[in-house]
């Protein structure tokens, strides 16, 4: 398990322990996460599971997947260098701590 | 306070809760639901949940969600009748629930063809989480050969899935193509080139007959029309759905293919809405009475309705989309295209195809095979006031996104 720590929009924190090999959107969507919905279910068809990477772990999370920035266009909140769609951020041990901040609205 | 209940645990009955709390209803919501449990997704029923049976992998939201939002999910019950006058309905276990406001989320079921031979053991059909367990259970063993009745977006994902685990395929259409109902015919020769090379066997426009039964009663294959007979073990019956309306037309509902809605989502009755694979509704753009099988239009049908009931109406206007993946084959399609609709196949660079549909000189749909940029565009353009004119397409040589940019650069 690695803990993943959820920052809301208006600054709550929830932490979590998440299944390696997960999605950021499912371990949010398991744990009763406010803030990411996952219409599609992970098939980077929607941009409801939108989040920000925190700056600190920009360089472990990656770069976007393919087609990744293309569905960013449709999400609702601020796209961001940061902006990630959260169904494809895999879960790995070397990410245990990482920060995610929610957007303000998905829909 | 006006009390909520939703007849159906599908993804559209589960948004209209969901999205209910989010618009700030604050009245009670009851959700009945004939499934054994908590609402979960069905897209991946056909793709990673039929190789990896993980339930928490389709789950919708966990239990603590609906106890913290009093979402009273009332599960593995059957609402059997609507009593309008007293605006209460009964369920089939005897329970009386009374409501302000009715949203009939029914869905749709699988269609049994009357084929001979079908009852019995080793024939599978796929809509619910205990279907797709029987349905890997039965792939647990090694090399089976399944075929499959139907060529549509079920059947085919179902056939990537078991073709690329080391099963020998046959698929068997009734027309002369894959999923006619749903791509043009471009893109159903690609899917077919797909699915070939994947090792699965077609027979199109020749529809099973007879299943046929060795002595032991197990499935031994099947018999087409032209008489050929092919070798199979299992069967899965993937021929398409019929919506859920007995319960709506009972009640003396307006019915034609689907629980007629208007651009609100409301029935005939002010006190019943009906979203998702059971509704008929009229199409924003055209107008046309329209029913679509799609998490988009359960989920974005929930959000017009929830809006409504929190004062907030405005008419439905999203536009559907749809995907199926297949293998390493991603198929995204934006709008809705007729059958008679012009095709325009388009090579967007390696692996990546495009297929235009157009109508009276327009931009319906576009399909898309490993293309999301221009899924995107083509999301953007359609939803824009007056479209997209095949004229101006032609004149960006059909490059959508480069269009899309340049309409935006032009707005802003």
């Amino acid at each position: 398990m690695t803990r993943l720590i959820f920052i809301a929009h208006d600054g709550e924190q929830i932490s979590v322990e998440a299944r390696d090999g997960d999605s950021v959107m499912r371990a949010a969507l398991s744990n009763d996460v406010d803030g990411i919905v996952g219409e599609c279910g992970g098939s980077m068809m929607c941009a409801t599971c939108h989040c920000y990477v925190d700056e600190a772990w920009a360089d472990a999370v990656g770069a976007r997947a393919d087609g990744e920035e293309d569905m960013l266009e449709s999400a609702t909140s601020e796209v961001k260098p940061s902006s990630r769609l959260s169904c494809q951020i895999r879960i790995r041990p070397d990410l245990d701590g990482l920060i995610i901040h929610l957007p303000e609205s998905q829909t | 306070m006006t009390r909520v209940v939703i007849v159906g645990g599908g993804q559209g009955g589960f948004q209209l809760a969901a999205s209910l709390r989010q618009e700030g209803h604050s009245g009670p919501i009851v959700l009945v639901s004939q499934e054994p449990d908590l609402p979960y997704q069905r897209p991946p029923l056909s793709k990673a949940y039929l190789k990896d049976g993980r339930a928490e992998g389709i789950e919708l939201r966990p239990r603590s969600f609906f106890e913290r939002n009093e979402i009273d999910v009332i599960a593995g019950e059957t609402v059997v009748a609507i009593d309008r006058p007293r605006q209460t309905v009964l369920t089939q276990s005897g329970i009386a629930i009374a409501y302000d406001h009715l949203v009939i989320a029914t869905g749709a079921r699988n269609v049994t063809p009357p084929i001979p031979g079908l009852s019995g053991g080793n024939v599978f059909a796929l809509r619910t989480a205990a279907d797709a367990d029987a349905l890997r259970l039965a792939l647990a063993a090694a090399r089976r050969r399944p075929i499959v009745i139907g060529g549509g977006f079920i059947g085919l994902e179902f056939a990537a899935v078991a073709a690329s685990s080391g099963h020998s395929v046959t698929v068997v259409e009734a027309t002369e193509r894959l999923m006619a109902r749903a791509v043009s015919p471009a893109m159903s020769a690609y899917f077919r080139g797909f699915h070939e090379a994947m090792g699965v066997a077609w027979r199109l426009g020749d529809p099973v007959e007879e299943i046929l039964r060795a002595a032991d009663g197990s499935v031994s294959g099947a018999r087409l029309r032209s008489g050929e007979i092919i070798a199979g073990d299992m069967i899965l019956v993937a021929v398409g759905v019929r919506p859920n309306v007995e319960l709506a037309e009972s009640a003396g509902l307006r019915v034609s293919n689907g629980i007629v809605v208007d651009a609100q989502l409301l029935t005939d009755d002010p006190a019943i809405s009906s979203l998702g694979d059971c509704a008929a509704f009229p199409d924003p753009i055209t107008g046309v009475m329209t029913r679509l099988e799609s998490v988009q239009a359960a989920t974005d049908h929930a959000r017009t309705i929830a809006r409504r009931l929190t004062g907030k109406a405005e008419p439905y206007s999203a536009l559907p989309w749809f995907w199926s993946d297949q293998g390493a084959w991603k198929l995204q399609i934006a709008g809705l295209a007729g059958d008679g609709d012009d095709q325009l196949a388009v090579e967007a660079g390696e692996g990546r195809k495009l297929v235009f549909r157009f109508a009276e000189g327009r931009l319906r749909a576009l399909e898309t095979l490993n293309a999301a940029a221009e899924h995107m565009a083509a999301r953007h353009l359609l939803k824009s006031p007056g479209g997209v004119t095949m004229d101006e397409l032609a004149e960006m040589r059909y490059d959508i996104v480069a269009l899309a940019k340049s309409r935006k650069a032009r707005a802003a």
